[in-house]
């Protein structure tokens, strides 16, 4: 035994040693092919490929195709293109790069916003030909370093595009903005395979429709066959594939409607969604504070960049996918919906409100002291009695109020057509457990389920998500994903491609169930906590206040909005929906700090919707025409 | 004046010990040759040369401390750096960073690390120390157990998809396979049913990919994509001639004709310059290496040793042959760096690691020659 092993040991090494030598051969073999393709390359073929690399002083040269536009449902262009001389330099030809800026400077007005943005440039970007020292020159810059051109080796002057967006800000979170190519998006496209697309290419949409919808916008990338001297400078065009031009995109988004409701919030921070709800269009969506996207198109500089970003405000969060929020008191009328669907409640049952509810020898308080007396489910949602939900909570349990409430897609994302959506959360035990990692946080208390009932303690909604609530109650249980484009145009074949509205779940709601809910929210508008709002209104509204708290009050002690500083103040909520019969939209407000829902929230919605419904402009708020602020952008040049 | 450099030479033996002075020569000047192709490359720009003399100093220490271990010691990481390479593997899947489409890296605390890289030599350490287990019993099952090994981790690599690192690990694992002495029978039949399901491989091979695979019989079709790299950087060779067009003299390169030209493309830079001369020179040198190598895995001492240094040559030569085939136009565009020239720290850190377990196990061979 111990003999044959050594002896098959031995046979192993032998065997090992022969296929040693056997790829010792085949390395040698591929070398020599190798080495026969190198002899055939650069001997034989040697003067075909000289003469190659001589003529090829024929560059090809990528034609970036012209961006689609961005339209409104109505047709009116929300993102154009204009074309614009920039002031390039090459850095690889350049020996003195300081020196040659001083003395463009001479030339053409160079501030210092625009070296700063070359210096970044120049440290960010990998490989580059050519970076703009100065955008948009005027045609009389442009001649005059026309005429001093040969005194700069490696300056050019070169036509391009720019995206325009003739409304300023209105609507940036929806279009986002554009900005360079940089190295993470490169490696990217390579990654795909699309890079070659995107060659010439210095500007995609990094945020925003112009990011999601990058691929259609975009378009096919043609290119020039040039003729080039030693120095890589062309002399002439041989042959031309045109670039084709990208899709034009149209939203479902209403333009106008987008600027009544972003007057209508003023300075004040938040969001506004409005979603057609029987298809999932969105006709409005805002965040606030907003930014001006033009300022992106040819490189935002650093000091404005800095701005945005280290603002308090966040004005580069779109808080409309992505702020969470409790939703206070609209969280009511799902509430009420669950305790009628799980039949937890009757729609003549009553209960006597004191102002309070004791649980476990805590007291929770109601918003009005001394409470509402004796409460039904109706009464319970027109004058948002927090402790007729107290009970209600307490009475259905944590489960089965997460369970309920999914089918409005509360705490799960939308899918909305935008880059960056949060999911928020909608607490169950589950939840729980998950979030935290200590065994005694990981318990859900029975006392925690109490504050849910009124939409405070861990629940945490984006504004979409309330207003997907809001219009797939109103449409009778129907969800929709949330879309922002209509249809995308091919302009060359007129080819259109519609984005069907998509259908993502049936709430299972009975009909005579959605129809009380839906009477007692305007009853909310009618005599309830929403009627000083909507004193007046000639059409029929369904709404619930809401009222959100940032900060948690002690057991005993009271809200005093004078005494809180304006961060830590009540967030102020508002969802509505009309026609009450038939509704065409569904909408949800979120006003940042902004006290009582009834008082900030509410009227925003009011200017929208009196709009919507009505075509009526807000009083004493005159709109500026896009032509009017197209005109003011080109002054501003 | 004697007994003071007395410890310093004594230092310095101390960590020569280990080194092998033919593979650090070989080694070093192929790095030469690449730091000038690099130095051309970027325009003579000396920041990218610094960081790749960074690169080149961590893997020379990182080579230096594997020389130091025994294979012995080595064999003993061989379980665990598979194992944890698969899981990270497998955890890469959902896990990872989905880079458009493709699913490669990992976030480990701050840096982003790509599992499929360690693969590269976690599989043939794994197989050779399965065969070094079973040493003298060898039967086909043991074979058919190893391609198991080799095929799970190739195949999630593969999925990510990353067909240039799969070929690489799965060559890797191959040749462990075949320095094992799975007999010649077994190989044929298995290169016969390779060549009966290409077509399928065919098939399920990804749109862009089989571009690469298509533009080679045909480069001018796609002249802005992957044909353009293939069209120019045959010319960059071919134009080369003899004598090459002298350093910093290329005008494919300088002219922006090469695509990737610090990394998977800097052999056309250099074809470019030094010319057929400088081909040679290369070739030889890599001759050199795999050959070292070679002779490294015939007098090793153990069959782990043997194994792990007949994979690490032969994965030297795939390196370099399929680089070069693909710039000179022979072979398809896989993302595949030319060993010790490319830029880049991950690929150049086991190259080195390889050359340190060929130093460990020439270190620790065989005393007698039989």
């Amino acid at each position: 035994m111990h003999f044959t092993e050594i002896r098959n040991s031995e046979r192993e090494l032998q065997q090992f040693q022969l296929r040693i030598g056997v790829a010792a051969v085949a390395v040698l073999v591929a070398f020599s092919l190798l080495a026969v393709r190198f002899f055939y390359l650069q001997v034989v073929q040697h003067d075909v490929y000289r003469a190659k690399a001589e003529e090829n002083r024929i560059s090809i040269v990528p034609v970036s195709p012209n961006r689609g536009l961005i339209l409104d449902r109505n047709g009116v262009v929300i993102a154009r293109n204009y074309s614009g001389y920039t002031l390039e330099i090459f850095p690889r030809r350049v020996k003195d790069l300081q020196g040659t800026i001083e003395q463009l400077a001479e030339l053409v007005d160079i501030q210092p916003r625009d070296r700063a943005r070359f210096k970044k440039l120049l440290a960010e970007t990998r490989n580059a030909e050519s970076l703009p020292i100065r955008n948009r020159l005027s045609d009389e810059e442009a001649a005059r370093f026309a005429v001093n051109r040969y005194q700069f080796e490696g300056v050019e002057i070169r036509g391009r595009l720019f995206r325009q967006y003739p409304f300023g800000d209105v609507g940036s979170h929806v279009l986002g903005y554009m900005g360079r190519v940089d190295i993470a998006d490169q490696a990217r496209m390579e990654e795909e395979g699309i890079y070659a697309n995107y060659r010439g290419t210095d500007y995609i949409g990094k945020a925003g429709v112009e990011a999601s919808y990058q691929k259609e916008l975009h378009g096919t990338t043609g290119f020039e066959q040039v003729e080039i001297d030693a120095a890589g400078r062309g002399i002439r065009t041989l042959s031309r594939t045109p670039s084709q031009p990208g899709n034009n995109v149209t939203l479902t988004l209403d333009m106008r409607l987008q600027q009544v409701a972003e007057v209508a919030f003023g300075q004040r921070r938040g969001a506004l969604v409005a979603i057609e709800p029987s298809t999932g269009a969105v006709l409005a969506l805002v965040s606030k504070p907003g930014f001006d996207p033009n300022l992106f198109v040819d490189g935002i500089d650093p000091q404005y960049w800095a701005e945005l970003n280290g603002s308090e405000d966040r004005p580069l969060n779109n808080r409309a996918i992505a702020g969470v929020y409790p939703p206070g008191s609209t969280f009511k009328p799902y509430m009420a919906m669950a305790a009628l669907e799980l039949g937890k409640r009757k729609v003549t049952s009553t209960i006597y409100d004191p102002g309070y509810f004791d649980f476990g020898g805590r007291r929770f308080r109601d918003s009005k002291v001394g409470g509402h007396g004796s409460v039904d489910l109706y009464k319970s949602i027109v004058v948002s009695s927090d402790t007729y939900y107290y009970q209600l909570a307490n009475d259905l349990g944590i489960d089965a109020i997460a369970g309920f409430m999914r089918h409005f897609g509360f705490g799960a994302r939308t899918g909305i057509d935008l880059q960056g959506e949060a999911a928020g959360v909608l607490p169950s035990q589950e939840w729980k457990m998950k979030r935290f990692r200590q065994p005694e946080q990981q318990k859900w208390y029975a006392g925690e389920t109490i504050s849910i009932g009124i939409g405070q303690g861990y629940n945490a909604y984006t504004p979409i998500q309330l207003a997907q609530a809001m219009a797939t109650l109103a449409g009778g249980g129907a969800v929709y994903r949330p879309r922002l484009v209509a249809h995308v145009d091919n302009p060359r074949s007129g080819e259109r491609h519609h984005v069907e509205p998509e259908q993502m779940h049936q709430a299972p709601l009975r009909r005579d169930h959605v129809e009380f809910i839906k009477r007692a929210m305007a009853g909310v508008i009618r005599e309830g906590t929403g009627q000083r709002a909507f004193a007046g209104a000639t059409y029929a509204v369904g709404g619930k206040t809401g009222t959100a708290q940032v900060i948690a009050m002690k057991q005993n002690e009271k809200y005093d909005e004078k005494k809180v500083e304006e961060r830590f103040r009540d967030h102020s909520l508002f969802i509505a929906f009309a026609p009450v019969d038939s509704p065409r939209i569904a909408i949800a407000v979120v006003v940042e700090n902004g006290g009582f829902g009834a008082r900030t929230a509410a009227p925003i919605t009011r200017t929208v919707l009196d709009y919507f419904m009505l075509g009526k402009l807000p009083q004493a708020l005159q709109l500026p025409t896009p032509e009017d602020e197209a005109a003011e952008l080109q002054e501003s040049d | 004046m004697e007994l003071a450099r007395l410890p310093l030479r004594r230092i310095g033996l101390r960590i020569a010990e280990g080194i092998d002075p033919g593979l650090l020569v070989v080694i070093v000047s192929l790095s030469m040759l690449g730091l000038a192709a690099l130095f051309s490359a970027s325009y003579e720009n000396p920041a990218r040369l610094v960081a790749q003399l960074a690169n080149l100093g961590v893997a020379l220490a990182a080579m230096w401390l594997v020389a130091q271990i025994s294979p012995q010691t080595i064999m003993r990481f061989a379980v665990p750096a598979y194992v944890i390479g698969l899981a990270l593997l497998i955890a890469v899947a959902p896990f990872g960073d989905l880079v458009n489409g493709a699913r490669r890296w990992l976030h480990v605390g701050v840096a982003r690390f790509q599992p499929s890289e360690m693969m590269k030599l976690a599989l043939p350490m794994m197989l050779a120390w399965y065969f070094h287990k079973n040493e003298s019993t060898l039967r086909l099952r043991n074979f058919a157990a190893a391609a198991v090994l080799l095929a799970v981790p190739t195949a999630l690599i593969l999925r990510q998809p990353d067909l240039g690192t799969a070929a690489l690990v799965g060559a890797a694992g191959f040749f462990v396979i075949f320095f094992a002495g799975i007999s010649w029978r077994v190989l044929g039949v298995l290169g016969g049913l390779g060549l009966a399901i290409t077509p399928l491989a065919w098939g399920m091979l990804h749109d862009y990919r089989r571009r690469r695979v298509l533009m080679l019989l045909d480069p001018t079709q796609d002249p802005l994509g992957a044909g353009y790299h293939i069209i120019q950087s045959t010319i960059a060779v071919g134009s080369g001639g003899p004598w090459g067009k002298g350093w910093l003299n290329g005008t494919q390169a300088h002219l922006e004709f090469i695509p990737e030209r610090h990394t998977d493309f800097i052999f056309a830079v250099y074809s470019e310059e030094f010319g057929l001369i400088g081909n040679v020179v290369l070739l030889v040198l890599y001759s050199f290496l795999i050959a070292r190598g070679l002779m490294i895995a015939a007098n090793a001492a153990t069959v782990f040793a043997r194994l792990m240094a007949g994979s690490i040559a032969l994965m030297f030569f795939v390196y370099a042959f399929v680089n070069m085939g693909m710039v000179s136009g022979i072979l398809p565009v896989v993302g595949v760096p030319l060993p010790f020239l490319s830029y880049g720290g991950t690929a150049l850190l086991t190259l080195f690691i390889g050359a340190g377990i060929l130093m460990s196990v020439q270190r620790h061979r065989k005393l007698v020659q039989t």
